[in-house]
């Protein structure tokens, strides 16, 4: 088994203040009048993993911990500022879902839109498109504008356009949640399909179980900084074990250290 | 191999976008794309109604030099003001996806390119209405065009770029718009002013290259190799500095929306 995503000591820089929505000459005025204000930090800081081919992560954490961010540097999204990380293979990501569709255009079309923009080429789009409105069970909607579906429906669609994908590398942010019950059973399914055809996957998830069921490995993150990573259960107890307020992250910190080497 | 994989898939992105702007644009006008074709020619119907007496007097083909002005800086003002806001626009997308963030521009300045063209064809049948002898030297057209398109797209980059770090850029623009507007000699010829206030109009690209096309189209001529230069010099000069604000700014863009 080889080496699908290798990050080495990664930090992520995010940039929030004064910059953004103000004009040029709002810009001038506050560097002028010192009034200009960036605030910096690391939205992600010092992680390192490996996971190997077929592996399944699961990254937890509360909310503001840098998971997203360290997703989207997965992705490509965004550059690490300082350490590298190295992706082999292709690379499907699915952050949020339902966002980035296009309210005026019709379900058909957006769902040619959004495969294009996962790098699908048409002639897969077309092989694929009944299947795809089958499996979000769409059919009727299929020439409506969008904006007419419901949020679930969205996610379902989303969901269904990206599940036909077989990448090497799949990341998932939150988006085994959606859906009612019956499409969260079938899209569980297609996941695990998926995961079974060897593709290496990294999954962001607030459900524990759901991280226990499906993942061999997780990544523990807290305001950036990495807790611990390795065996899923182990980390996954611990996890719980501090979030009912009985441990405390330093124990973790020590022992993730060791877990990290076990693997590595 | 894996290029021509990678081009591919980009061209089903780039085909799939330009369907979506291009969608987007006329689906919800009646009179959809017609419209764009009726709004220059109603912009030089008023200019002619308002000008010819004023200051067209002793221009020859005067409503064909007219158009010709009007022809390429409408272009101009189309392709990089739909495109200025190309990018933040689409900021819900390259923010998920990684996708190349210039295809937002280039498939916007399609739909630029055909409304263009389309005004082209008009423009053609106005040079035949107005007795002008259509002669192999058109084909030089295709310089002027070919060096504007790039141009625009130069503009449109840094443009852009701009707008997502500063809003405030699109009423300076449109300022600025008009202001060229008026430094292009569309209405009115130059040959009253000095010769260095002359080479002053080689300043303004738009200006280069309507003269340009009225050189050809109105004189018969083939521009000078300067002239030649001078346009694609512009269009070089714009593109490499959106190129570059692209490359450099491409991770840094996501801050900022």
């Amino acid at each position: 088994m080889g080496i699908a995503i290798k990050a080495e000591n990664i930090a992520i820089r995010y940039i929030t203040g004064d910059f953004k929505d103000i004009g040029l000459k709002e810009y001038v005025m506050r560097k002028l009048t010192r009034n200009y204000h960036v605030k910096e930090f690391m939205a992600v800081d010092g992680v390192t993993f490996e996971l190997e081919e077929g592996d399944m992560l699961g990254i937890i954490g509360s909310n503001g911990a840098g998971k997203s961010t360290l997703l989207k540097a997965v992705a490509g999204i965004m550059v690490p500022t300082r350490g590298t990380i190295n992706a082999y293979g292709e690379v499907a990501a699915l952050l949020e879902l339902g966002s980035g569709f296009d309210g005026d255009l019709s379900v058909k079309e957006n769902a040619y839109l959004r495969g294009a923009m996962l790098g699908y080429t048409k002639q897969f789009m077309d092989d694929k498109y009944s299947e795809i409105i089958d499996f979000a069970g769409l059919w009727e909607f299929e020439n409506r504008p969008f904006k007419q579906l419901s949020s679930g429906m969205k996610s379902r669609l989303a969901f269904s356009i990206a599940s036909m994908v077989n990448p090497d590398i799949l990341i998932l942010d939150e988006v085994l949640s959606v859906g009612d019950g019956a499409f969260q059973t079938k899209s569980a399914e297609k996941m695990r399909e998926i995961i079974s055809r060897g593709a290496t996957t990294i999954l962001v998830s607030h459900s524990l179980q759901q991280i226990r069921e499906l993942c061999n490995k997780v990544l523990w993150l807290d305001h950036g900084r990495q807790i611990a990573f390795g065996e899923a259960q182990e980390i996954c107890d611990r996890y719980e074990f501090y979030l009912q307020g009985k441990g405390d992250i330093g124990d973790g910190n020590i022992d993730a250290t060791s877990a990290g080497c076990d693997l590595g | 191999m894996k290029t021509i994989q990678k081009f591919k898939k980009n061209y089903f992105l780039f085909s799939e976008l330009v369907r979506r702007d291009f969608t987007k644009k006329y689906k919800r006008t009646i009179l959809g794309m017609a419209w764009s074709v009726i709004s220059p020619l109603l912009t030089l119907f008023v200019m002619h109604l308002v000008f010819s007496n004023l200051l067209g007097s002793n221009i020859s083909h005067y409503t064909i030099y007219l158009f010709a002005g009007q022809l390429i800086f409408s272009f101009f003002s189309d392709s990089t003001n739909e495109g200025m806001t190309s990018l933040l626009n689409n900021a819900e997308i390259f923010t998920k996806v990684n996708v190349p963030k210039y295809m937002f521009l280039f498939s916007k300045n399609v739909s630029s390119l055909i409304n263009f063209g389309i005004t082209l064809a008009i423009f053609f049948a106005f040079v035949l209405l107005d007795g002008i002898d259509v002669t192999w030297k058109f084909v030089f057209l295709l310089y002027p065009i070919l060096c504007l398109v790039i141009f625009n797209l130069g503009m449109g980059l840094i443009l852009s770029a701009l707008y997502v770090f500063f809003r405030d850029i699109q009423y300076l623009y449109s300022i600025f718009t008009l202001l060229l507007m008026y430094m292009s000699a569309i209405f009115y010829s130059i040959d009253g002013f000095s010769q260095i206030g002359k080479n002053l109009f080689l300043l303004n690209p738009i200006y280069v290259y309507i003269r340009y096309v009225r050189k050809i189209v109105i004189e018969g001529d083939i521009p000078s190799i300067w002239l030649h230069l001078i346009a694609a010099g512009y269009s070089i000069v714009a593109f490499a500095v959106g190129y570059l604000i692209y490359k450099k700014k491409n991770h840094s863009f996501l801050y900022y929306v």
